[in-house]
């Protein structure tokens, strides 16, 4: 299919402005459209979201096409899954991103089947082949063990991005783009699912995505009470507290803090990891974190192979004297 | 209510990571010598929710589960938690496809089961993570999902589900037939029981091979894929760990706070 051209990216709005997933993916879309040579486009849509435009032309799009209705206030997949489906029908475009969150895994997949073509989800690194300019696709798999490269020839080339793999562009707000409005053209009937209700459960203080300090638990912390003296440690730092995943699947915290593959991914400046033993599947929650430090008492665990810096030993000595010492020498 | 299930037998995502190997000439994993496979913790939570719909309402559970190799011992687990009958699509040609080849596969077989009112699969397999066989299967049935689910409930001719979000959850309301993905968030799976081991090394699970489900096997597994895998490595880990210590633990602890603020990283 030599008709098809350009990059377009599924961007999405959070509260009236572009997510930092689609701000990234923009910054990633304007790499792989310069080398193509060819145009940017991002795809908005929802409800009450068209003067996002300009932010998306503002993070490197050229063009934007905007799919502004009421039906499309809630994310439901088959009124959102049509409207992809119709723009990239369209448009024809020859790589369609989209974001490896709540709404692009959903989505992605049955864009994918509609339009013809495949999807891969979850990839950290995107480039163009010089000779073929297929999308070399790359993912994490068995749970961070690996990485596998995939390629496909049908089109349009879709894949998902995960969070904080790429990075965004400044915004420039004298940047010009053209704004394209698409009707949604939805028939309610179609759409079969409602959604009741949405519960957003607060996590007090300073939130896990944009700390600069996370002390994070895992299941070596062995109740509820210890994590409430990493708590206490994460505010006296000015951070947050996360945890590893069978802390949450155990019930001592809460599931929206679990950092990991199948929950936050995480960038700090510096994550500090109690009795978490750095499995591949928490560590693709962190492993973006520019400094790990590990507390852990097995000298072979995995996570110090991660860690810049460590000390071995049982947290219930270590976590203590260390924030005895911090907090003398931070004056606090 | 009739619910299916669909399983997958991966290699155990617990074994240690040092154990993990790729064989590069055929861009394969090689399975850790003396550790058993087991069915992938997502699909056993889905599994989970199926049995809790069946504990309130009443229902029966069919398991499908599609590879080679399958050990008895590991896909009965399903039947020995309470399901009720286990339907393996087993042959070398379902094998080694992308999300859509094996969804085609197992959204046959679902139609030769024919009468279904709820799919669950895990939200994604513990060995590819690829996340999207359940929304194909959806897609090729043409019914409704709900993905990420970490509590289903049945009310009258409506199912309710919580689904999980980055900030907390939302309640979705999708009339059946339809299909959920289920996110570890549900809870863990409950355990054998002694009656329902018993129970499952009696029944004999039923074999599909393409030709029962009506598929050319040109067009499932490999054969069938849309997207090709290059390459398969292991990302080098450069291991600089720098240990710092002292005399006893809080000694150690202590002059790891002094680093830390001696590099500004408090």
């Amino acid at each position: 299919m030599a008709d098809n051209k350009g990059v377009m990216i599924y961007t999405e709005v959070v509260n009236g402005k572009l997510a930092p997933i689609a701000r990234e993916l923009l910054g990633a879309g304007r790499k792989l459209a310069d080398n193509l040579k060819e145009e940017l486009s991002a795809l908005l849509v929802g409800s009450g979201v068209a003067n996002v435009a300009a932010e998306a032309i503002s993070f490197g799009a050229d063009k934007v096409y905007v799919v502004d209705d009421p039906l499309l206030q809630d994310y439901r997949t088959d009124s959102y899954v049509a409207v992809v489906e119709k723009v990239a029908k369209q448009v024809n475009p020859r790589v369609l991103l989209l974001g490896q969150t709540t709404v692009g895994r959903d989505l992605a997949p049955r864009a994918a089947f509609r339009l013809g073509t495949a999807v891969t989800l979850d990839c950290v690194a995107l480039e163009i082949d010089a000779t073929t300019k297929q999308l070399i696709q790359t993912k994490p798999v068995y749970g961070g063990n690996a990485r596998a490269i995939y390629t496909m020839e049908t089109m349009p080339q879709m894949a998902t991005v995960r969070s904080k793999a790429m990075t965004a562009l400044a915004a420039d707000a004298s940047r010009k783009g053209e704004i394209v409005t698409v009707p949604a053209g939805l028939d309610p009937a179609a759409i079969k699912t409602t959604v009741l209700q949405k519960v957003v459960q607060e996590v007090e203080g300073i939130k896990l995505e944009d700390a600069s300090i996370i002390v994070s638990g895992g299941r070596g912390i062995g109740g509820p009470e210890g994590f409430k003296e990493l708590d206490a440690l994460a505010k006296m730092l000015k951070g947050a507290m996360g945890a590893s995943r069978p802390p949450c699947d155990n019930g001592w915290v809460s599931d929206t803090i679990q950092i990991g593959l199948t929950g936050k991914i995480v960038s700090p400046e510096t994550y500090i990891a109690v009795a978490i033993s750095g499995s591949s599947q928490h560590l693709a929650g962190c492993s973006g974190s520019k400094n790990i430090i590990a507390i852990n008492r097995d000298p072979e665990a995995n996570i110090f192979k991660e860690a810049r810096f460590g000390v071995v030993g049982d947290w219930k000595k270590v976590v203590p004297a260390f924030q005895t010492k911090a907090k003398e020498l931070l004056g606090k | 209510m009739n619910m299916i299930v669909c399983v997958k037998q991966v290699p155990d995502p617990e074994a240690p990571p040092a154990s993990f190997k790729i064989d590069p000439a055929t861009n394969k994993v090689v399975p850790p010598p003396g550790v058993a496979p087991v069915i992938s913790p997502f699909d056993e939570q889905a599994v989970e929710a199926a049995l809790k719909i069946k504990d309130a309402k009443g229902g029966k559970i069919t398991v499908i589960s599609l590879g080679v190799n399958l050990l008895r011992d590991v896909v009965k687990k399903p039947l020995s938690m309470g399901a009720d009958e286990l339907i393996l699509l087993e042959d070398p040609a379902y094998v080694d496809g992308d999300s859509w080849s094996t969804a085609y596969a197992l959204a046959a077989a679902i139609k030769k089961v024919g009468q279904f009112d709820l799919i669950f699969c895990g939200r994604q397999a513990a060995d590819w993570d690829s996340g999207q066989v359940g929304s194909c299967i959806a897609e090729i049935l043409g019914i409704p999902q709900v993905t990420l689910a970490k509590k289903v409930e049945v009310t009258d001719s409506k199912v309710k589900v919580e689904k999980v979000t980055a900030d907390g959850y939302e309640v979705v309301e999708v009339s059946t037939p339809a299909l959920i993905t289920v996110s570890n968030e549900i809870g863990a799976a409950r355990y054998a029981t002694i009656k329902g081991i018993m129970a499952a090394k009696r029944k004999e699970p039923i074999t599909w091979k393409p030709a029962d489900i009506g598929l050319d096997a040109s067009k499932i597994g490999a054969a069938g894929r849309r997207s090709k895998m290059v390459k398969l490595f292991q990302p080098v880990r450069e291991g600089k760990c720098e240990i710092i210590k002292g005399e006893n633990e809080e000694d150690a602890a202590a002059n790891l706070a002094k680093k830390l603020v001696e590099v500004k990283l408090l």
